[in-house]
């Protein structure tokens, strides 16, 4: 019905224009109008529209105020309107015109001759061709040359409009510019297509170059069948936020002009989210803007999101016994110690933004992971307090004669070992510490050992296996992705060969293979409390999968490009996924929904880090920006600006103080987290419409920077003591 | 736009498409081959765009065969094997057929099977840590940190400053020689300057590395040789990073064994360097070098070593400087630094050993003020009964030509109006605004009430100064080709040999920056052609000299004066060779640099090629 009232509009207009200068006109005009509406659509309810329109849109007002694009409006409408309708198009309707042409010129009525003639593309220099094209245009079915007119005329209002409007129906443009251009392809209209793109791709925001570099390349409707980013920018729709009056205005025009080519792509293609109240200002609009499918609709980061931390089961710290424990520092311990199992005693108060302790299943703690726990605690009492004035120290971890490629680097959470997946295929794991990795001795040998005896983990160690290194292989592809399990047993690697590979690291052998991708797996990871893991690649959606399942439990699908980068939040009970279409989706891993998308990278995002708190996540891309999102009320609360290429790695220090970012510009830069989130104001208003206004203020929250010796930093880490440790390979 | 379409990407000739399609044996049309040109273009962008983001994910900034191949494999189409080669492949063109092909040599395989030097395996992968900034600081190993800005610069350009840098900085004395003769005359490095200012501004972070910061001393001094820099404002970093190893306590004059001293030195000498060849792009940077050695000298809390640095810096700024600043400090300064000298407790032997170190460079810089003054005057006088209007300053405005030189063809006006001007600039606000000279006469009997007969320069203090002068220019000229001339030359007058100190090769004597010529003599050679600077109008001298100058620092005997300490003779001597010349350099006898320490070892740059030569 929209549409249906979007061309009848134009006949009011038609109706208003005869009562304008044109009295000569007037009469032919009604009567090539009135064929036109005949041949296009059965007229009983557009009699009744055309009296109730006016008022309803505040037809009148506009008619006062602008009147010379009313004045000009009569012509115009006719012809578009018509070469709109290409049903309707008879060889009577250009008679008719020429007719009209001709008699007018015999009359000496050159000045509606004029005005005649300027109509169609509103182009008072050249109106010699625009005729032309006006009249081939009622021969030609949908005259693909049209199209460069109609994005010029639109093109001219936007540029017309109140400031305040402007910037934002300058949104429109670069949906409706690539629709434009693909419907042109589409319909093999290949050189209207060429010189569509050659006119107006000039005009595009520059953050799309990348995109308008694809399309560029894009000529042939055939061409259009493989490229599966193009398909997906016409099947879904690219969503707009437009202030309610920004969006009337914009419907007006286009109804007023009859424009039903660009309406029809509006209609079909845009997802235009009105929301009452201010419009939106340029810099607003270009901090949210920026990925494949426009910005997220409002209600999609509606959805309640439980970002508080689990509670931590209270084991009690045995004070006792300070020197054993420290010197089962690394690894194992060598002796059980049985451990008073102090179980959920409500003592700490839950938080209330927090899940239900057992919203989602979690394995329960094992007595080596309560040893780990109490060896955390030891150590976060020794942590460093960081902040501005107090910077961590880095330690940079730089791997040599990685002539292969390293292409992934992890570390375990107490830094005792370090992974890496290489171009080769291969996964090698290093020991950090003096303490070697050895292997389990083999199924002959353990028979032999005395299984009661107190150190029985330490006897099924074979010794003759100790070595500071060891190579694991299975891969067929570069490893992308790699990650350890939480109790330093297991590691998971993913590659290009489409699997993610689960590797013992007692054993140093691969225990599984998840096949389920069938595309380059980019990402995986462990969750922060084992079992589960999540892995994302080129297939465009991300998988949940547990351990003891050889298929996925989740599969979180929605993004439209390749899935980069995947990351846990502390708490378990979400994932967060960044893609190529330069969007972050936190989907929750209880119903697979997707909670959250953000946008606002200018590129393919390649980093994710949640703060300790679960309150917020960073994002770095390859626009060398970092952003900042408050997870809660799903906004952007931050930029940070600095880096001048993809930034590889994020983390947060151990109590979110500092967050590091490391890239391969060669730099690990330190910012002030703790200023970024304090300085937000998130009041009602802005966390009713997410139209945060971001202050430029990276130079001050940035608080050092610090290069390495060529050499692209590819993972950080923070120690449980708050030491920066860094990862890369040497360029030089 | 059929234009804009080749630019934007690289395309396949239909030509090309028929070519290939006639090498497999099939006959086109023309248009089947236009549009298979066509897709073949599309493919080949779609297989790189989808290509480009396997480069991403393997975090590097190349795009290699292997990335393309696994785009190829994933779009269901075969690789292309045999092209895995880690250099680029050379792309050649045959002329006739417009043909162009990789190279590819046959590989011998029986040959390659009977190699006896069968290569090595690569060493192994491994991973290594090391402290890169310990609480936030960088304060390890700066060399090689590469401001992220060269990123910007041509791959040439960028691989030269990494390689000078890593030459200069490195390990390898002879390569760093290479690196500074290239620094020295590489005409195409100005685009790099910025760069090596801020690697030479680094001086603050390696305060505790001699080594160091005399190498990059070393980059200064071959970055203000070469001819073909503009320095511009640049000389403000480079005087700044060179006053810092003069007058900053640096790190490593903690230990007392690390010679600071000859640093301070040859900083001084290359700070009047910068100031006489590239003073006049900054201007009022000599009443700011002034005043910054005046603060440190006047400041009692700083260390010793420091006040000595402003004492060589003085020195080395010409005598001009040394009686401005110096000389009215010094009566103040005396009794601070006789106070240190005075103190015989074991615990005050380092720091009286600096303090004869202070008192030497004090003499040595008094002495040369009352040579050059009495000169002055002489040749002021001389100048006001001799006929050639040119050779003559008036002593109004204290510009006194060095008297080896010939005398500046500009006119006399313009002289006085540069004094004038540049005392303008700096002027404001400068409290020896008001300074008045000090007769002769009272300045040598203040002097010598504080060093008595260790002045090695004698006056007959009762005789009136308007008919007597020790020595003639001629005198001196002649003298300059031996040093220790006009020691002898005065050895009559004196009386007791003690405390000599000559430096014949101190700075030009004094006058303004602008209007003072250039070093004529030695650097007129490796400045002689195409000289940036020549855009300036100043005069070019050819010097009498012929030798290379030597500069020797001799103090020795006992002194006897106020003091009364024994003090051993020590002496610095510094050769300067021609730097083109390929005279390998020559062993020095360089002994005792610090007062009352033995047989410290010269420093290995000491002896080094790069010394710096003073012009003359």
């Amino acid at each position: 019905m929209i549409a249906l009232t979007g061309k009848n509009q134009s006949y009011v207009l038609v109706l208003y224009g005869l009562c304008f200068p044109l009295i000569h006109v007037a009469h032919a005009q009604f009567i090539l109008k009135m064929a036109a509406v005949q041949g296009g659509m059965g007229d009983a309810d557009i009699k009744t529209d055309i009296k109730t329109e006016p008022s309803a849109d505040g037809f009148g007002n506009n008619n006062a105020n602008d009147g010379r694009v009313l004045s000009a409006s009569p012509g115009s409408s006719s012809s578009t309107g018509s070469n709109k309708q290409t049903a309707a198009v008879t060889p009577e309707d250009q008679q008719t015109l020429l007719a009209v042409l001709q008699f007018l010129k015999k009359n000496k009525l050159s000045e509606s001759v004029e005005i005649l003639r300027r109509e169609p593309g509103s182009d008072t220099n050249s109106d010699q061709p625009d005729v032309s094209v006006v009249l081939s245009a009622y021969s030609q079915q949908g005259d693909p040359t049209l199209y460069k007119v109609y994005y010029r005329d639109l093109k001219k209002f936007i540029e017309t409009v109140l400031d305040c409007h402007r910037a934002e129906l300058s949104q429109v443009f670069y949906p409706l510019f690539v629709h434009m251009y693909l419907e042109l392809v589409y319909n093999n209209h290949e050189s209207e297509a060429k010189a569509f793109f050659e006119k107006f791709s000039g005009d595009q925001e520059c953050y799309y170059e990348e995109d308008l570099r694809i399309l560029s390349g894009l000529t042939k409707k055939e061409h259009m069948r493989g490229n599966e980013t193009l398909l997906d920018f016409r099947t879904s729709k690219f969503v707009l936020r437009i202030s309610r009056d920004s969006y009337q205005l914009l419907k007006r025009h286009l109804q007023e002009r009859q424009n039903n080519q660009i309406w029809n792509i509006i209609q079909e293609h845009l997802y235009i989210d009105i929301f009452d109240g201010m419009p939106r200002s340029k810099s607003q609009i270009d901090a949210m803007s920026g990925s494949l499918a426009g910005e997220a609709k409002r209600e999609a980061n509606k959805t309640k999101v439980y970002y508080g931390l689990l509670k931590e089961p209270e084991i009690e710290l045995p004070l006792d016994d300070e020197d054993e424990e420290a010197e089962n520092e690394e690894g194992k311990p060598k002796k059980k110690k049985p451990k008073k199992d102090s179980v959920g005693s409500k003592s700490k108060k839950q938080d209330p933004n927090a899940p239900s302790q057992n919203r989602i299943p979690l394995p329960e703690l094992k007595d080596s992971d309560k040893l780990d726990k109490i060896m955390y605690m030891k150590e976060a009492t020794k942590r460093i307090r960081l902040g501005p004035d107090n910077l961590p120290s880095v330690c940079f971890y730089t791997f040599l004669n990685a002539y292969q490629g390293l292409t992934a680097v992890d570390l375990t959470d107490d830094s005792s070992l370090i992974a890496g997946g290489f171009a080769d295929s291969t996964v090698r794991v290093w020991s950090v510490t003096p303490k070697k990795l050895r292997k389990v001795k083999s199924a002959a040998d353990l028979n032999l050992i005395d299984k009661e005896s107190d150190d029985v983990l330490e006897r099924i160690m074979d010794e003759k296996t100790a070595s500071e290194s060891k190579i694991m292989y299975g891969h067929s592809g570069p490893v992308y992705g790699i990650s350890f399990s939480p109790d330093r047993n297991y590691l998971l690697s993913s590659s290009e060969d489409g699997t993610v590979r689960l590797w013992s690291l007692l054993t140093f052998t691969c225990l599984v293979a998840y096949k389920g991708h069938n595309y380059p797996v980019w990402d995986t990871q462990f969750s922060p409390y084992g079992y589960y893991f999540v892995s994302g690649g080129h297939d465009r959606v991300a998988r949940l999968w547990a351990t003891d399942h050889y298929q996925p439990l989740r599969i979180f699908s929605g993004h439209l490009a390749d899935i980069t980068c995947t990351r846990f939040h502390p708490n378990s009970n979400y994932v967060a996924t960044g893609s190529s279409d330069r969007t972050i989706r936190l989907w929750d891993v209880l119903s697979g929904n997707c909670v959250r998308i953000f946008t606002g990278h200018k590129g393919p995002i390649h980093s994710l880090a949640f703060s300790p708190n679960g309150k917020f996540l960073a994002s770095g891309a390859t626009d060398g920006r970092v952003l900042l999102w408050d997870i809660g009320h799903g906004l952007m609360v931050g930029e940070l600006k600095g880096h001048t290429d993809t930034i590889y790695s994020l983390r947060f220090s151990r109590d979110g103080e500092i967050l590091a970012s490391g890239s391969m510009d060669n730099t690990v830069r330190l910012w002030d987290a703790m200023k970024a989130f304090d300085d937000l104001e998130t009041d009602d208003f802005t966390a009713a419409t997410g139209h945060i206004h971001l202050q430029d203020n990276s130079q001050e929250l940035l608080l050092g920077t610090y290069t390495t010796k060529s050499t692209p930093v590819i993972h950080l880490h923070f120690t449980r003591r708050n030491l920066l440790l860094a990862a890369g390979v040497s360029q030089l | 736009m059929a234009d804009r379409e080749e630019r934007r990407f690289a395309e396949v000739s239909r030509e090309s498409v028929r070519l290939m399609a006639e090498g497999a044996g099939v006959e086109l049309g023309d248009d089947v081959a236009a549009l298979l040109a066509e897709d073949v273009c599309y493919r080949l962008r779609e297989a790189t765009q989808s290509s480009s983001q396997f480069m991403r994910h393997a975090k590097r900034r190349k795009l290699t065969v292997e990335d393309f191949n696994r785009a190829l494999r994933w779009s269901n189409v075969e690789a292309i094997c045999g092209y895995g080669a880690q250099d680029a492949l050379p792309f050649r063109s045959v002329k006739e057929g417009e043909l162009f092909f990789v190279e590819d040599r046959d590989v011998n395989l029986v040959e390659l099977a009977l190699a006896t030097n069968i290569p090595k395996g690569c060493a192994e992968t491994m991973v290594r840590v090391n402290v890169s900034y310990l609480d936030g600081k960088g304060n390890l190993e700066p060399q090689g940190t590469v401001p992220t800005a060269v990123q910007s610069l041509s791959d040439d350009l960028l691989k030269y400053y990494q390689q000078i840098t890593r030459a200069i900085l490195g390990e390898d004395p002879h390569l760093m020689k290479v690196a500074l003769l290239d620094l020295q005359s590489n005409s195409k490095i100005a685009a790099l300057l910025p760069y090596f200012v801020y690697v030479i501004s680094g001086v603050k972070s390696v305060s505790h590395d001699l080594e160091q910061l005399n190498r990059l001393m070393h980059m200064v001094k071959s970055l203000v040789q070469n001819p073909y820099l503009y320095l511009g404002s640049y000389v403000r970093s480079l005087v700044s990073s060179v006053m810092y190893c003069i007058l900053e306590p640096l790190a490593a004059s903690i230990n007392p064994l690390n010679d600071h001293w000859t640093l301070r030195d040859y900083a001084a000498l290359l700070l009047s360097h910068i100031f006489w060849t590239h003073g006049d792009l900054v201007s009022g940077l000599y009443h700011q070098i002034l005043l910054s050695l005046q603060k440190v000298l006047s400041d009692p809390v700083r260390p010793l070593c420091s006040h000595y640095g402003a004492v060589v810096g003085l020195h080395a700024l010409g005598w001009k400087a040394v009686e401005r600043v110096l000389f009215p400090h010094l009566p103040a300064y005396w009794a601070n630094l006789q106070a240190v000298l005075d103190d015989y407790s074991v615990s005050n032997a380092q720091v009286k050993a600096d303090g004869h170190k202070v008192y030497g460079a004090i003499l040595v810089a008094v002495e040369r003020l009352l040579k050059m003054k009495a000169l002055s005057l002489s040749q002021s006088a001389e100048g006001q009964s001799g006929a050639h209007p040119g050779s003559v300053v008036g002593a109004v405005s204290y510009r006194v030509n060095s008297p080896g030189l010939s005398p500046p063809p500009e006119p006399l006006s313009e002289a006085a109006l540069g004094i004038a001007s540049h005392l303008q600039v700096g002027g404001a606000g400068c409290h020896w605004e008001e300074w008045t000279p000090v007769p002769l006469p009272a300045m040598y009997c203040e002097l010598y009430s504080f060093f008595g007969d260790s002045l090695a320069v004698r006056f007959s203090t009762g005789t009136g100064f308007g008919t007597h002068s020790p020595c003639t220019p001629s005198q001196l000229g002649d003298s300059r080709k031996e040093p220790p001339g006009p020691a002898s030359n005065l050895d009559t007058t004196r009386k007791m040999p003690q405390l000599t100190a000559n430096l014949n090769i101190s700075p030009r004597q004094d006058g303004s920056p602008r209007t003072d010529p250039p070093p004529p003599t030695t650097r007129g050679a490796p400045r002689s052609a195409g000289l940036s600077r020549e855009v300036f109008p100043k005069a070019r001298f050819t010097s009498p000299q012929t030798t290379p100058p030597a500069f020797s620092f001799l103090i020795g005997g006992r002194q006897m004066g106020q003091r009364c300490q024994g003090r051993r003779p020590f002496q610095t001597m510094f050769a300067t060779t021609p730097p083109v010349s390929a005279i390998p350099p020559r062993t020095y006898a360089h002994k005792l640099p610090v007062i009352g320490r033995v047989g410290k070892p010269v420093r290995r740059w000491t002896c080094s090629h790069y010394s710096l030569h003073l012009p003359l």
